[in-house]
C-alpha cells in the first residue's frame, strides 16, 4: 500500500504504483489532495479508472471545493466509485456516528455513553472512530457502558463558551463553573466566554421586555436569532426578574473588564461573574 | 494677525513669547535664556495642546517671532515647513516604527537655519517601547533641535521622558474666550457660539463642531435624551445599542470615503491600473494600509462613544448642581426644566452613583472592553441609580 500527495504524483510514479507487485497480490494507492495533480497525471488517472488492473486499487481523496472540478467530472464519467464524506458538526450526528462505529465493530453502546465519548474525545471523526473501535474490542462482551467510557476517557476535549452561558442562565451555577473550568483548561479564550454570557443575557433581557403575546417569529426577528432558539430562551427566562437580569449583565461587564486586563486572574473574574449571575437569578 | 490668534484662552502665551525672544537672541549669539530643547504641553482635551505647540513652533521659525504673515508662519500652518515635523496617530497607539522614522530626522540641522522642531501630538499614546526609542534623542538632541510633546497630563508620559521636558500647563479655556474665538474665526452668531462653548465645556474643537454643524448639535440632543428614557431594561439595552450604532455611523461617515480614497491613491502610487509589469507587493501594501485604517476606525468609534458619555456626564453634573441648590450656570441651560424634573426624582447620592457608572464605562472602554456590554451595564446602572 502506498500513499502520495497529489502535488507530488508524476506520470512515472503513478505507473510504478499501479503496476502489479512481486510481493503481494493486492496493491492500494492512496492519492491525497487529488485536486493538486497536474493535468497530464490527471489524464492518466482518468485513463486508469476507465481500464483498471485487477487487484490494484486507487483511492483518490478530494477535500471538496471547486479546485480540480474538471478532473472530478472526468473521473465520474469514467465510472469512479464515489463516496461522499459529509462533515459532521451537530453533536447528535457525532453521537449517531459513534454508535454506528461501535456496532460495526461488533459491540453495543447506549446513547448516554456515546454522548460521553463525544464529549471526551471531541469532534475529530478519526479519533472518534478509533476510540469507538477500541472500546468495542475492550469492553466485556462488547457492551460499552458509561462506566467503560469513563475508565478509558476522562475529561473534556472542548467546551464552548455558550455551554457555560447556557448553564449559567439556567441557574445551574455549579455546573456552569465546572464547564467554565473545562473550557479554560482546554484553551477556550476567556473573551469568548464573556461574549457568550453577554449575548445570552442580552437576548433574555430583550425577550423579557418584548410585548406579551408577541409571536415567536417576530421575537426571533427582533433578537436576530433563529426561531427555534426563542423557545429555548423562553425556557431559560423562567426564574428571572428584570432586576436580576440587570444585576447579571452588570456582573458580566465587570468580568469583561477584568478579562481585558483590568484584573490579574480571568478565571477568578469569570467564576465570580457566574456566581453573581446565579445570585441575581435567585434574587 | 499673529500665530497666537489660534490659541484660545491660555495665560501661558506671554511667557512663551518671551521664550521665543530668548530663542531669537540665542540664534544671534546671545544666551539661551528660557529656551530649552524639550517641551511638554499638558492640558485637558480640547484645550489646544497641539495648537499651542504649533503656534510656538511657528513663532520659533518666524524671523519676527510669529507674525503669522510670512512664509515661515504660513508653511508651519500648512504643515509643509521642512523644519517642523509632526507625529500624529489616527490609530490607538504610536508605534515604535513611527518613532524610529522620526528620530533620524531630529538629528538633522534645520534646513532653513533656525530650529529643527518635532511635534509629537498625543504623546500619551506612546507605548513603552516607542517612548524608549524616543528617549535618547529627547535627552540629548543636537543643538538646534526642539522636541514638543503634547499629552493630557504629565503623568501620561513615562518618567524618563517627562523629566527631560519643560512642562507647560494649559487650562480649560473660559467659555467667554471660546465663544469670542468662534465668533471671530467661524463667523457664527454670538448665541450659537455661547451655547457651543458651554455645551462643549471649553473643548475648542468640539465647540467648533457644535457651532458649525447642525447634525452634530442634533446628535448631541439625542444623546442627552438617554437619561430620560431608562424606564425598563429593554429601553436601557436599546439606548446602549443606539449609542454603539451611532458611533458606527460616525465612523462610517468619517472613514468610508477616506479609506477608499487612500487605497486608490496607494494603488495609483504603486502603479496599479497601468500597463506593463505590476509590482508584486501592491496587495501586501494595500493590506497594511487597510490594517491601519481599521485601527483608525476603532479609534473614531471609541472617541465618538466617549464624547457622548462626556455629554451625559455633564447632564448629571447639572442634575447634582440643582439637587444641591448650587446657583450656577448649567452646562445644558436650555434643558433646565427637564433637568429640574430629573433632579427632583432622585437623591444626590444616586446621582453621584450614576456619574460613577458613566466614568466607569469610559474607563472600561479605554481598556478595550466590549463597548455594547459596557454601555448596557452603564445604562442599567443609571436606571437603578
Amino acid at each position: 500500500m502506498s500513499q502520495v500527495a497529489g502535488s507530488e504524483l508524476t506520470a512515472g510514479g503513478l505507473a510504478e504504483h499501479v503496476s502489479p507487485s512481486l510481493f503481494a497480490t493486492r496493491r492500494v494507492l492512496i492519492v491525497n489532495d487529488v485536486q493538486d495533480v497536474t493535468e497530464a497525471v490527471g489524464d492518466i488517472l482518468v485513463g486508469y479508472v476507465r481500464s483498471p488492473i485487477e487487484d490494484i486499487h486507487v483511492v483518490l481523496l478530494h477535500p471538496g471545493g471547486v479546485k480540480g472540478k474538471k478532473l472530478l467530472t472526468a473521473l465520474r464519467k469514467a465510472g469512479v466509485h464515489e463516496v461522499a464524506a459529509e462533515r459532521l458538526t451537530r453533536p447528535d450526528d457525532q453521537v449517531a456516528f459513534v454508535r454506528a462505529e461501535v456496532r460495526r465493530s461488533g459491540g453495543r453502546i447506549d446513547e448516554h455513553a456515546a454522548r460521553q465519548l463525544v464529549e471526551s474525545v471531541g469532534g475529530d471523526l478519526r479519533g472518534l472512530a478509533s476510540a469507538a473501535g477500541q472500546l468495542a474490542a475492550d469492553a466485556p462482551d462488547g457492551q460499552v457502558t458509561g462506566q467503560v467510557v469513563s475508565m478509558y476517557f476522562e475529561g473534556r476535549a472542548e467546551v464552548k463558551g455558550w455551554v457555560v452561558a447556557d448553564r449559567a442562565v439556567e441557574g445551574r451555577t455549579g455546573e456552569a463553573v465546572e464547564q467554565l473550568r473545562w473550557a479554560l483548561g482546554t484553551g477556550t479564550d476567556p473573551v469568548l466566554v464573556t461574549g457568550a454570557l453577554a449575548t445570552s443575557l442580552r437576548s433574555l433581557a430583550r425577550l423579557a421586555g418584548a410585548p406579551r403575546g408577541m409571536r415567536d417569529a417576530d421575537v426571533a426577528r427582533d433578537l436576530g436569532i433563529p426561531p427555534w432558539k426563542v423557545r429555548v430562551l423562553r425556557g431559560q427566562l423562567r426564574g428571572w426578574t428584570p432586576n436580576g437580569l440587570s444585576q447579571a449583565i452588570r456582573a458580566v461587564a465587570e468580568a469583561d473588564l477584568a478579562v481585558k486586563g483590568g484584573g490579574n486572574d480571568s478565571a477568578l473574574a469569570l467564576t465570580t461573574a457566574l456566581v453573581a449571575i446565579g445570585t441575581a437569578r435567585a434574587a | 494677525m499673529t500665530v497666537w490668534d489660534a490659541v484660545v484662552g491660555q495665560t501661558v502665551v506671554p511667557s512663551l513669547q518671551r521664550t521665543v525672544a530668548d530663542a531669537a537672541g540665542y540664534l544671534r549669539g546671545g544666551p539661551r535664556g528660557a529656551m530649552t530643547h524639550a517641551w511638554l504641553f499638558t492640558g485637558p482635551p480640547g484645550s489646544g495642546r497641539s495648537v499651542v505647540a504649533r503656534a510656538f513652533a511657528a513663532a520659533l521659525q518666524c524671523p519676527t517671532g510669529g507674525c503669522g504673515q510670512c512664509s515661515e508662519c504660513a508653511d508651519v500652518r500648512a504643515r509643509t515647513h521642512p523644519d517642523v515635523a509632526s507625529l500624529v496617530t489616527e490609530g490607538l497607539n504610536i508605534r515604535i516604527s513611527q518613532v524610529r522614522e522620526l528620530v533620524p530626522r531630529a538629528a538633522l540641522r534645520p534646513a532653513r537655519g533656525r530650529w529643527q522642531v518635532v511635534v509629537v501630538e498625543d504623546a500619551d499614546r506612546l507605548g513603552e517601547d516607542a517612548a524608549d526609542a524616543l528617549l535618547l534623542s529627547v535627552e540629548e538632541p543636537p543643538e538646534r533641535t526642539v522636541w514638543m510633546l503634547c499629552a493630557p497630563t504629565a503623568e501620561d508620559i513615562v518618567p524618563t521622558i517627562r523629566s527631560r521636558c519643560r512642562v507647560v500647563n494649559l487650562r480649560t479655556p473660559p467659555y467667554a474666550d471660546v465663544a469670542r474665538h468662534l465668533v471671530a474665526s467661524e463667523g457664527v452668531d454670538l448665541e450659537t457660539a455661547e451655547f457651543a462653548a458651554r455645551a462643549s465645556q471649553g473643548h475648542v474643537g468640539r465647540a467648533r463642531a457644535l457651532a458649525t454643524d447642525a447634525e452634530v448639535r442634533e446628535r448631541r440632543a439625542e444623546v442627552l435624551r438617554l437619561p430620560f428614557d431608562l424606564a425598563d431594561i429593554r429601553q436601557c439595552l436599546d439606548a446602549a445599542a443606539n449609542l454603539v450604532e451611532a458611533a458606527k455611523a460616525d465612523a462610517e461617515k468619517h472613514c468610508d470615503a477616506l479609506d477608499e480614497r487612500e487605497v486608490d491613491e496607494l494603488r495609483k502610487a504603486l502603479g496599479a491600473g497601468t500597463t506593463g509589469r505590476k509590482p508584486r507587493n501592491i496587495e501586501a501594501a494595500v493590506k497594511d494600509l487597510e490594517r491601519e485604517q481599521k485601527l483608525r476606525r476603532t479609534r473614531v468609534q471609541r472617541d465618538s462613544i466617549d464624547r457622548a458619555l462626556v455629554d451625559v456626564l455633564a447632564l448629571y453634573r447639572d442634575v447634582i448642581m440643582l439637587q444641591l441648590g448650587v446657583r450656577t450656570e448649567l452646562v445644558n441651560e436650555e434643558m433646565r426644566p427637564s433637568i429640574d424634573r430629573l433632579a427632583r426624582s432622585g437623591s444626590p447620592a444616586a446621582t453621584l452613583r450614576r456619574m460613577e457608572a458613566v466614568v466607569a464605562a469610559r474607563e472600561a472602554l479605554q481598556a478595550n472592553a466590549l463597548p455594547l456590554l459596557q454601555l448596557e451595564a452603564m445604562a442599567l446602572a443609571l436606571r437603578e441609580g
